[in-house]
């Protein structure tokens, strides 16, 4: 079982999500931004991070990556992918994802512990959920304020599409308080949240908070389980 | 250069550059002939205060003179390189430091506040590390002066700017408002990385022939003259904006070249390396050719620039941000370029290592340096200046906070309006909505950040070795007392680390005071310095390096003295982490230490009655250093859930941190307390005396907690239970029940209602 990481200039979060997937139980190959291979990997994390220094607009030059012709292709193919946070923005600038992400509503950073519901758990990432299971994982952006028009919105609820949702106070101004979504086919998700921020006891959040700080683990579980049972 | 000798007595703007007379011809008599305009751009950046240390050299030598063997055993690298170095065991070492950003982020909130974070960032970089965590202690005028709005958004979105856009987690640091700092905010950074033993690099360029690579962002014109203009003047407010001084950061450039550098270091392809930051070029090639052991030859035309129009002497001084310069054996060129390709890292080779001893400088064909680069790098100016102590101190020290003369609370009812006033308070408020902008989650290795005592961070993954830092100081104590102030700045950043599980290592601090050539604030200046340096040999911890930042002052009004001392520890396990708040309805709370009269400088005299008098606190660092050992020994072997250190705001404040920490209220009575201690209810919740903690033991730990305090004759007193009701509270039995939800609003309210 081989999950790619991908590294763009500026990714952050690259190494983090690399622990997550070796946690859940896979091989985690690192790829390189300038290079237009994915070296035969089961399934791909966009990482949180900045990008090309998020210079443009988040994730725009991202799109342009060697790496990312292929990653289209196998994902329009069905592989798994999930991206997260700027990987999320990558996915709307790629069109894999529709909608964007702008700057939060009131204009800082937020860095906080964050309740989900999550909505979809027919997808490859979140199928060790339960539906409307209540989790909380890491959120960290400055522009993480999902916005499509009605059309798509209305699109995405009906479809099933809206894969976590913000419980509670909404933190940054994301249109229907939505945190992640997924394509069509379920195959690829973007999610605001850092999930690789809630795989460890005591490196997460508050452990009091749902599965002792480890809310975040069965995205990377969803998709080993899923991969090994094929 | 030619110029030089046919033009001898032309009048140069060595005034305008910061230099004294003296120092002018100084550089004359060293060179024998005027110095070329280059030249005394270089001498002019690196002579400055920020640069050369030449007030303060003679008071920090005692730094180094009271580290003893001992306290050298765990010192891989000490004073005077880019940043100490410790070992913190199984062959990790970890380097560390705090740096001011004072004057820019006061021109420029926003830039001069991240470039400060890159900046110590880059140090720590040039050591061979890994950058793993900052910490950021940061002071501001009144909470409500139209200058603190205009500065603390901009300075918070700066440091969080560039640390979030770096990947590293913001583990810790202070936010400070006083009167005292309007006009004049300090703005330091602390950045700790680490490494393995054999992957420590120096600053040094040896070797002849080896080539010099600069390398990171191109040259612009910002930034020119930074240290010497801003850094080491006093601001006339009606002078002209100094904001071209300011340097522009792009954290982006910066995350690229840590990668790029790491890779670098992997390969082992560098022989030295130095960063850029004060004083740019000047500084990084004056000092790696000083610590070196031969000259260097430097083509500057090869300089790639952002401003083809920059001058030989602005190309010298600018301090464009995100640039780095190495020293690199021939043979390895190619292999040290196609790291840098791989990241799109522009290198240029601008010189090599020379056999001639001097630092000579090439510009289109004409030489416009040729100097010994000792002179420029480390043969600066030193000044023995003038001290004296302050003639107001015996006045302020005499106005004692005594019961005559500030009235104070008594009833159950009086208590709980002044725990909740301080609550609110600008200086013990939640800090979450400036904490909250920064990233404490990057990397995952985070066990313990804002608010709890010390930020803690894994160094090793596989063993979850890692260390503990915190930075500190009570500037109201040192105006006070300075040579205590420092002291006590010490004695709380060990506490706090130690609190949280780890055993204190090393020392670095950042030392902000006012202009030095005032007598009174050149005398508070030499107190703290002996303060610090008195108190880390009777710890047995050593000052491993820091910065010094003077002119801190807006017309003639001086900021307090600033000392702030930032402790780093280390733990064998970080999962053994003690956090601040407890959890556990039925454990038992203790109270380490002893109580006394002491609320000179206290946050209950500043908060409730704006007095400022009397004298600090008792320093007893005896005291600290068995509670040390006692909280290390309780995390160690599971004999404490949480531990909280008692500082401004006393016990009250304590206590209500604890609570807030998770939203788990407490039962405490303190009828024992006054009566062991000889004091009343008011002194018990707000006295500010130090060595003292409050700490959450569960019930099956609590013979084996009160025998280690007992074998090492601490005093310590059961206060309270724990208790998760229905409606948590902090409930003070016999004097008030303060629902944590009002606590809360209270606490929480603060800064965003002034800044939101």
């Amino acid at each position: 079982m081989r999950i790619g990481v991908v590294t763009f200039p500026g990714s952050l979060d690259d190494r983090d999500a690399a622990r997550a997937v070796r946690l859940a139980g896979a091989e985690a190959v690192s790829l390189w931004h300038g290079d237009a291979d994915l070296h035969g990997v089961d399934a791909v994390v966009l990482p949180g991070g900045f990008s090309y220094g998020d210079y443009l607009r988040c994730g725009a030059i991202a799109r342009f990556a060697p790496v990312m012709g292929p990653l289209v292709d196998a994902a329009n193919g069905g592989l798994p992918v999930l991206g997260i946070c700027n990987g999320f923005q990558v996915l709307c600038e790629s069109h894999l994802l529709p909608g964007a992400l702008v700057r939060n509503d009131h204009r800082t950073f937020v860095c906080r512990d964050q309740p989900l519901s999550i909505e979809r758990t027919d997808t490859p990432w979140t199928s060790a959920y339960a539906p409307g299971e209540r989790v909380v994982v890491p959120l960290k952006n400055g522009e993480g304020g999902f916005v499509a028009d009605e059309r798509t919105l209305d699109e995405l609820e009906g479809e099933g599409r809206v894969v976590a949702r913000y419980v509670g106070k909404n933190p940054n101004g994301s249109y229907r308080a939505i945190a992640g979504i997924s394509n069509a086919a379920g195959n690829v998700v973007g999610l605001m949240p850092h999930p690789e921020h809630a795989i460890e006891p005591l490196f997460g959040p508050d452990p009091r908070s749902g599965t002792g700080g480890l809310d975040g683990l069965r995205f990377f579980t969803s998709v080993v389980e899923g991969l090994v049972s094929a | 250069m030619q110029q030089a000798l046919v033009t001898a007595d032309i009048e140069q703007p060595w005034a305008a550059l910061g230099l004294k007379p003296d120092e002018y011809q100084r550089i004359r008599e060293i060179l024998g002939r005027r110095p070329t305009s280059s030249e005394l751009a270089m001498y002019s950046v690196m002579w400055s205060e920020h640069c050369s240390y030449k007030s303060s050299k003679v008071h920090l030598r005692q730094f180094g003179e009271k580290t003893t063997d001992a306290m050298r055993e765990k010192l891989m690298v000490g004073i005077g390189e880019n940043a100490g170095v410790v070992d913190i065991g199984d062959g990790w070492a970890v380097t560390f430091k705090v740096e001011s950003h004072n004057h820019p982020s006061y021109v420029e909130p926003y830039q001069g506040a991240a470039t400060g974070v890159g900046g110590i960032v880059r140090d720590i970089m040039s050591m061979g590390a890994r950058p793993i965590a900052i910490l950021d202690p940061l002071r501001f005028g009144a909470i409500d002066h139209p200058d603190t709005r205009r500065v603390l958004p901009g300075i918070v979105a700066g440091v969080g700017g560039y640390g979030n856009c770096l990947g590293l987690p913001n583990i810790g640091g202070e936010v400070v408002f006083d009167p005292c700092y309007q006009g004049n905010p300090l703005v330091n950074a602390l950045c700790v990385g680490s490494m393995r033993h054999e992957d420590i690099h120096l600053a040094n360029a040896t070797g002849a022939g080896n080539l010099v690579i600069l390398f990171g962002a191109k040259t612009g014109g910002d930034g020119i003259g930074g240290v010497s203009v801003l850094a080491s003047e006093t601001f006339e407010s009606t002078g002209p904006s100094k904001r071209p001084a300011v340097q522009v950061g792009d954290p982006f450039a910066e995350k690229v070249l840590i990668e790029c550098c790491l890779d670098l270091f992997a390969a082992k392809v560098v022989e030295g390396i130095q960063d850029l930051g004060g004083a740019g070029l000047s500084c990084a090639t004056s000092e790696l050719a000083s610590n070196g052991d031969g000259g260097m030859h430097v083509w500057l035309d090869r300089v790639p620039l952002r401003d083809i129009t920059l001058s030989p002497e602005e190309i010298l001084m600018s301090e464009s941000q995100e640039r780095m310069m190495a020293v690199v054996r021939p043979d390895q060129l190619d292999a040290f370029m196609a790291i840098t390709d791989r990241w799109a890292v522009e290198a240029t080779v601008v010189g090599e290592v020379t056999t001639t001893g001097r630092l000579v400088i090439e510009w289109r064909g004409e030489t416009v340096v040729d100097v010994p680069p000792r002179t420029v790098a480390h043969d600066g100016p030193v000044y023995d200046r003038p001290m004296q102590r302050p003639a107001t101190l015996d006045a302020l020290q005499a106005d004692a906070p005594t019961s005559d003369r500030l009235a104070r609370p008594t009833t159950g009812e009086q208590l709980r309006a002044t725990l909740l006033q301080l609550a609110g308070s600008p200086n013990l408020c939640s800090r979450a909505w400036v904490t909250d902008q920064y990233d404490r989650y990057v990397m995952g290795n985070t066990a313990l950040s804002m608010p709890d005592d010390a930020g803690v961070v894994r160094v090793d993954e596989t063993t979850g070795r890692g260390v503990a830092i915190s930075t500190d100081c009570n500037s109201r104590f040192a105006a006070l007392d300075p040579y205590a102030g420092a002291q006590l700045a010490l004695a709380e950043a060990y506490r706090n680390v130690a609190t949280a599980g780890a055993t204190p290592l090393a020392v670095t601090d950042c030392l902000n005071f006012g202009s030095p050539e005032d007598p009174g604030v050149m005398w508070q200046f030499a107190q703290a310095v002996t303060g610090i340096a008195d108190g880390c040999l009777q710890l047995g911890v050593p000052v491993t390096g820091g910065n010094v930042s003077l002119y801190n002052q807006t017309g003639t009004t001086a900021i307090y003295p600033t000392p702030v001392v930032g402790v780093l520890g280390v733990m064998d396990d970080v999962t053994r982490r003690t956090p601040s708040g407890w959890r556990e309805a039925g454990q038992v709370v203790y109270l380490v230490g002893t109580t006394r009269d002491e609320l000179g400088g206290s946050s209950w005299a500043d908060v409730v009655h704006g007095h400022l008098g009397g004298l600090p606190p008792r320093v007893d660092l005896e005291a600290e250093r068995v509670l040390a050992e006692i909280l290390v020994a309780c995390s160690r072997d599971g004999m404490v859930d949480a531990a909280h250190d008692l500082s401004d705001g006393g016990l009250a404040t304590a206590l209500a941190e604890s609570c807030l920490r998770y939203g788990v209220g407490v039962r405490v009575w303190l009828d024992e307390l006054c009566e062991r201690d000889g004091i009343d209810p008011f002194l018990a919740l707000f006295s500010e005396s130090t060595a003292r903690v409050i700490a959450s033991v569960p019930r099956s730990e609590e013979v084996r907690f009160t025998d280690v305090c007992t074998a090492r004759g601490v005093a310590h007193l059961r206060i309270g239970v724990v208790d998760e009701a229905a409606e948590p509270a902090l409930d003070v039995q016999g004097l008030f029940t303060l629902p944590l939800a009002e606590l809360r609003a209270t606490h929480d309210a603060t800064l965003p209602a002034a800044f939101a």
